[in-house]
């Protein structure tokens, strides 16, 4: 039965889930665009991989609720499993089978036919640059062969959407950079909505269209990384230099437009007010004595926002 | 469209076709899984009905022989069935997956039990022919036709109840060694139990008990063997569905 058509794959309502005494997700309110990639952002423990278990009904939520793809989580999980693909926090590849009798034993647990399962299977296989692989047994491949292969699978059936839960995690840089660009790729090719979980702040920020934050189970900001940016980032100014002694650091202290200032190696960074102008703080800094070689007005990165995020709810 | 009864049969396949590739590449490759039940095949089917004589398909008592191999058979593979899986961390990546509870818990059965059961025909066609070459002396040696049925019937009850048995404890066992381990002393009562407490019994109880034994005839024993397994059965299958559910093995 195909659920109700909407713009939005994910829609939840104070979705929560406790074990015990301890909340993983509480009152989880989000909605996830069909067609998009949605980062959903938050250090261990944050309830990340809980919130996807509940979304594809592997796990009854305490309180609240959640369509996916138009299904109810608590009464169509099913249909919610029968339309979505999923790589979780293992890959939970067969290692003593092949690589392509992984793929065999999921296309035939999705039904896709004989013929077309071949097919299937090759193309995503070659598009990874994984097909000369094929018969080796998965226990002899590298963490980021397993990974890619995790994401074949997870595709194989063509899903609406698909739920990645830490893709990249363990992998060495090369091995995630290539990941992220087949992920890309797939993603768009295929026309997915992409539910993506991470604590790599600057893979949300290159896959991204939407990301959300979660720490201790609770939704703490949502929006695109530029909403986010501009939100929750105080402007920055960054002089490199020299002889930026303690009497600097107090004078830019002691004026209204300046947040923050501290000193990193031979960089100053000096947080100031939305529209604080930086000539009079450059002036202030060499009529101090220090000596200046470059001022910069760096963007904020998504990692700023989320550490400011975490200082936050922590206070 | 499919109906959802042969939905269901077909995810049982699919489960099942899995499994019977595991078991075959469980010891790191298919030649020395085949190896593996060769040695087997060839201590169960050809040296022993070797040994035995031509009283190896005329005493009905061999029907309880052939009730044991598919259960050692089947105890050699179930402990895995889903101790193994959330070992190398393959159930929760199963579980997200259309399939219903009901199919991956059948589909497990259904591969053990017949992997057990199959392995044990081969065994008896196997045993028989031996036992005809090397004893039969001109004459067709056979078992008769209601034990033949008999060590059928009881042979795939025995199986579907070790392995009905055996993923009711890898359901709960904490690793594949401790579901092993569990299923390993489970088979030992199951077979000193009966013997020793035989053993116990005071001498005119025990006189009692032989001559009753004595003159049951082979078909009661078949018949009573294949009862007693199928209520067997029925309930630990029962048992093993109920227990089953996605929303519990992860919730922990």
């Amino acid at each position: 039965m195909e659920g109700k058509v909407s713009e939005w794959a994910i829609e939840s309502s104070g979705l929560s889930r406790s074990f015990g005494s301890v909340r993983a997700c509480e009152e989880l309110s989000l909605r996830v665009r069909a067609g998009s990639v949605f980062g959903f952002l938050g250090p261990n423990g944050a309830g990340k991989t809980t919130t996807i278990h509940l979304l594809l009904g592997l796990l009854e939520p305490s309180a609240g609720n959640a369509t996916v793809l138009g299904h109810d989580i608590r009464t169509a999980a099913d249909q919610v499993r029968l339309r979505t693909g999923a790589l979780l926090q293992n890959a939970g590849l067969y290692d003593r089978l092949t690589a392509e009798d992984n793929l065999e034993f999921y296309g035939r647990i999705w039904r896709l036919p004989t013929a077309e399962r071949r097919t299937r299977i090759r193309e995503l296989l070659e598009h990874v640059g994984l097909w000369e692989r094929r018969n080796d047994l998965v226990s002899t491949w590298s963490g980021g062969m397993r990974q890619k292969l995790g994401v074949v699978r997870a595709l194989l059936h063509r899903p609406a959407l698909v739920f990645l839960d830490e893709p990249t995690a363990g992998l060495d840089p090369m091995a995630a950079a290539a990941l992220r660009e087949d992920l890309a790729a797939l993603s768009e090719q295929e026309g997915i909505t992409v539910f993506l979980t991470t604590h790599n702040l600057s893979e949300a920020e290159r896959l991204c269209h939407q990301v959300a934050v979660i720490r201790q189970g609770r939704l703490v900001a949502i929006g695109s990384p530029d909403e986010l940016r501009r939100q929750r980032s105080a402007p920055r100014l960054e002089i490199v230099g020299s002889g930026f002694g303690d009497s600097v650091l107090e004078g830019l202290r002691a004026r209204p437009e300046v947040v923050a200032v501290k000193l990193a190696g031979d960089r100053l960074v000096i947080d100031v007010r939305a529209g604080a102008e930086s000539a009079p703080l450059v002036g202030q800094v060499v009529a101090a004595g220090a000596s200046v070689e470059e001022v910069t007005r760096p963007r904020a990165s998504l990692e700023d926002v989320f550490l400011t995020l975490m200082e936050e709810s922590n206070g | 469209m499919a109906s959802a009864g042969s939905t269901t049969l077909g995810d049982i396949l699919t489960i099942a076709w899995k499994e019977w590739k595991e078991y075959l590449i469980q010891r790191g490759n298919l030649r020395g899984g085949v190896v593996g039940l060769a040695i087997v095949l060839g201590v169960f089917g050809i040296m022993v009905p070797y040994q035995s004589g031509a009283g190896w398909v005329e005493q009905p008592l061999s029907i309880v022989y052939w009730a044991w191999l598919p259960l050692f058979m089947v105890i050699g593979v179930i402990a895995d069935s889903f101790a193994g899986e959330r070992e190398r961390h393959t159930l929760e990546a199963l579980l997200a997956t259309r399939l219903t509870d009901r199919a991956i818990l059948l589909g497990k059965v259904f591969a053990a039990a017949i992997y057990g059961w199959g392995f044990t025909l081969l065994a008896v066609t196997l045993g028989l022919i031996t036992v005809n070459l090397a004893h039969g002396q001109g004459r067709l040696l056979m078992y008769p036709p209601l034990v033949a049925i008999a060590i059928a019937f009881v042979g795939l009850l025995a199986a579907l109840l070790a392995a009905a048995a055996g993923v009711l404890v890898s359901l709960r066992a904490k690793s594949v060694r401790q579901a092993a381990q569990t299923l390993s002393i489970a088979v030992m009562i199951l077979l000193f139990v009966p013997v020793f407490g035989i053993q116990a019994l005071p001498p005119e109880v025990q006189a009692r008990l032989l001559s009753t034994g004595a003159s049951l005839s082979a078909e009661g024993l078949a018949v009573g063997a294949v009862v007693l397994l199928l209520v067997v059965d029925a309930v630990l299958l029962a048992t093993a569905m109920a227990r089953f559910q996605r929303s519990r093995l992860l919730a922990g």
